[in-house]
């Protein structure tokens, strides 16, 4: 165990830590923990699970007695149906104990934005039905994104803005996928550069701040074990660390195979794969396919390893027709 | 059932479609090479940000111009290349100042335009921009008319459509009533200078500030020339898509939500009278449903023949773990296969390695291009 950076949690953890110089864990170490800070965004490349982490994360915070919410953002709708719940939309659901859900749709953020900066109903719904307003609303480019972002952040408040707003412990945002998600993240400071003035311009300050932020804001990058999401994520950590500012706190390494047989047993399978036809065969073969994976997916995780700089988590692949929140529920649990 | 080969035979561009994650940037290179392979002069393009293609294909780095991968890289994995395949990555916004450049009646209006603030932002991280700017370069390539197909990677949008509304919400962005309201002496440039603002308009200006929308009056103007240029091009594009000898594959997951999504990706492709050729999925486990009733006594032949309980008690267990995902699978394709009334559905496997060079490509394209009864055959095999 490396210094105790690496606690497996119930017992629990593939792969071996890699053995960091003293120096090096001081600088990786995120402080406070992950799911300490206020603010998480979980990020990634498509198709990785970001998702699950994400949910995952939140059961684990709102087991830990944390008021957590889980937004989403670009009106996926992925965790309430994780939840088999109805679509939440843009309201706060409680999904458990502890654990709220968010859909964050930029339009109705613009809404409650425009209300907070005006203060009167009747004028912000004025100015929606005007013509002029919503198509330079929908030219301005990154609007929608900071409005979002702009909901991120009144979320993390203790002090809501929005009337009876409930406080939260921590905010977790289940992150567009990369290509546009350092864009996302950079809205803030993008919007500041081309806003050179006016509320708008302060406030988008104010986001890249707290984005910035590396006591309450983090990140989390989700990542696959193969080839090129390996490479990817290497990509992004850079991007994020170095172009974006925001603190990288953890790399899972999402859908690792479990190392059920070793090599000498699969080189016994091989000859019973050969000698043998029908069901033995083909079992003899799934027990190949799974040794192959699971050896050249670790190769990955050491590959991965060598090439971040945060801490890399791995969660199990589940063998699982369909993920259920019972999934997650078992994911939250071997989070570290 | 069709292989690649027919499906894409006579074609002149073929657009990989599909969510994040299902393997479409491999799979469009899989394509690429297999019909250069098969003496066609290809090119693939990507707008993909992370690279990937230049990884598959063993180039360092891609760009704005198409490269010539070395065909003996082709050569050293055993495949024959009897075309040739190239390949670009997409700059959008290179591609959106080239735009610009040929659009602009002069240097003055180009110059204002690539030097606007607007422009700059829009050009380069508003969302469409780069679906659109794939468009674009798919339109001048083929009008080039220098290579016998393109393959087409679409960017990794969240939604697959968005690429579809692209050019039209990129068009009606830059043109259309709204901006010749802003055009009359009495528009925006004006207004913002304080002539009869309306309440709307300055209280848009409270909250993003003069500058912003002082920079969009002027971007609006420096574009008004350019308005029809714009307009005509993306029609021709438009035409481009529903072209008869272009076509549209659906890449997908065997998992229930992208085969979902390619549900609904075909139903919308079809609305839209765009031509629809068929759905790839990747990763597909085998063996089979076929063994099913196959394993009664399973457990104890393997204890047999292993001659260990323990490591035949371990078999059988994993065996039921991809028996479970196979099924899945299977139960998944059926119904993308009874949605597509019969339409191409072509299965990859889910390779023990993950395909990231030429030789996995070439692995992949065994699979593409295979008649259906070579599929089953090799399936049977790998299972």
């Amino acid at each position: 165990m490396a210094c105790g950076l690496e606690i497996p949690l119930r017992g629990y953890s593939y792969g071996h830590p890699l053995f960091l110089p003293t120096l090096e864990i001081a600088r990786n170490h995120p402080i406070p923990d992950l799911l300490d800070k206020r603010l998480v965004f979980v990020t990634g490349k498509g198709g990785v699970g970001k998702t699950t982490v994400a949910v995952a994360l939140g059961l684990r915070a709102a087991a830990e007695g944390k008021r957590t919410i889980v937004c989403e953002v670009a009106s996926q709708e992925n965790a309430s149906r994780m939840f088999d719940h109805a679509e939440v939309g843009f309201h706060e659901v409680e999904m458990e104990k502890n654990l709220w859900s968010i859909s964050i749709d930029p339009d109705e953020s613009m809404r409650e934005y425009v209300l907070l900066q005006l203060k009167v109903r009747a004028m912000r719904d004025m100015l929606f039905r005007s013509r002029i307003f919503n198509y330079l609303a929908a030219a301005t480019p990154g609007l929608k994104e900071l409005v979002t972002i702009g909901k991120i952040w009144e979320l993390a408040q203790l002090d809501r803005k929005v009337k009876q707003g409930r406080k939260y412990d921590l905010v977790i945002v289940d992150a567009p996928a990369t290509g546009h998600g350092i864009g996302f993240l950079q809205t803030p400071r993008t919007f500041a550069a081309i806003a050179r003035v006016g509320p708008i311009h302060s406030q988008a300050q104010q986001l890249d701040r707290l984005i910035t932020d590396h006591e309450h804001t983090g990140t989390a990058i989700v990542a696959l074990p193969e080839e090129m999401p390996v490479n990817e994520s290497a990509a992004l950590e850079r991007d994020l660390r170095d172009e974006v500012g925001v603190a990288v706190d953890r790399i899972y390494l999402n859908g690792l195979y479990p190392e059920r047989f070793s090599k000498a047993e699969a080189g016994q399978l091989e000859k019973l794969a050969a000698e043998q036809d029908g069901a033995v065969r083909a079992a003899a073969r799934a027990a190949i396919s799974e040794q192959n994976r699971a050896r050249s997916q670790r190769a990955q995780l050491a590959r991965l390893r060598r090439r971040v700089e945060a801490p890399v988590k791995t969660l199990p692949f589940l063998f699982e027709p369909e993920l259920t929140p019972e999934s997650a529920r078992r994911l939250s649990r071997r989070l570290d | 059932m069709p292989g690649l080969g027919e499906i894409l035979d006579g074609k002149g561009i073929c657009i990989c479609a599909g969510s994040g994650g299902v393997g479409k940037t491999t799979t469009s290179a899989a394509i690429a090479s297999g019909m250069a392979a098969r003496g066609l002069k290809v090119c693939v393009l990507t707008i993909d940000p992370a690279k990937r293609l230049a990884d598959s294909l063993g180039l360092k780095e891609l760009g704005n111009e198409a490269k010539q991968v070395d065909p003996k890289l082709f050569e050293a994995k055993g495949v024959e290349m009897k075309g040739e395949l190239w390949a670009m990555m997409l700059d959008a916004k290179a591609t959106f100042d080239e735009l610009i450049a040929r659009q602009a009646p002069d240097e003055e209006a180009r110059d204002r335009v690539l030097n606007n603030r607007i422009y700059q932002q829009i050009s380069s991280a508003l969302a469409g921009s780069q679906e659109y700017m794939a468009m674009e370069k798919l339109f001048e390539l083929h009008t080039e008319g220098r290579f016998d197909l393109l393959v087409l990677d679409t960017p990794p949008t969240r939604n697959a459509l968005d690429f579809l509304d692209a050019p039209k919400r990129l068009t009606q962005f830059i043109e259309g009533r709204s901006l010749r309201v802003f055009m009359k002496p009495t528009g925006l440039a004006a207004k913002v200078a304080g002539r009869g603002a309306s309440v709307a308009l300055s209280v848009f200006k409270r909250i993003v500030g003069f500058d912003l929308l002082a920079d969009l009056a002027e971007f609006f103007n420096a574009f008004s020339g350019m308005v029809d240029g714009f307009q005509a091009r993306a029609k021709r594009v438009n035409q481009l898509l529903a072209d008869r000898r272009t076509c549209f594959l659906v890449v997908c997951g065997p998992q229930g939500e992208p085969i979902d999504e390619a549900v609904y990706f075909h139903r919308k492709l079809v609305e839209a009278k765009l031509p629809f050729a068929g759905v790839i999925v990747n990763k597909v486990h085998y063996p089979a449903e076929d063994l099913r009733g196959d394993g009664g006594d399973l457990p104890a032949t393997l204890a047999e023949k292993l001659g260990d309980e323990d490591l035949a008690r371990r078999v059988e267990k994993n065996f039921g773990d991809y028996q479970a995902l196979a099924e899945r699978d299977a139960r998944n394709i059926e119904r993308l296969a009874k949605e597509l009334s019969s339409r191409a559905v072509i299965r990859v496997p889910h390779l023990d390695e993950d395909v990231h060079d030429l030789a996995g490509l070439a692995e992949i394209d065994r699979y593409l291009f295979a008649t259906s009864e070579e599929r089953v055959a090799m399936a049977a095999g790998r299972a």
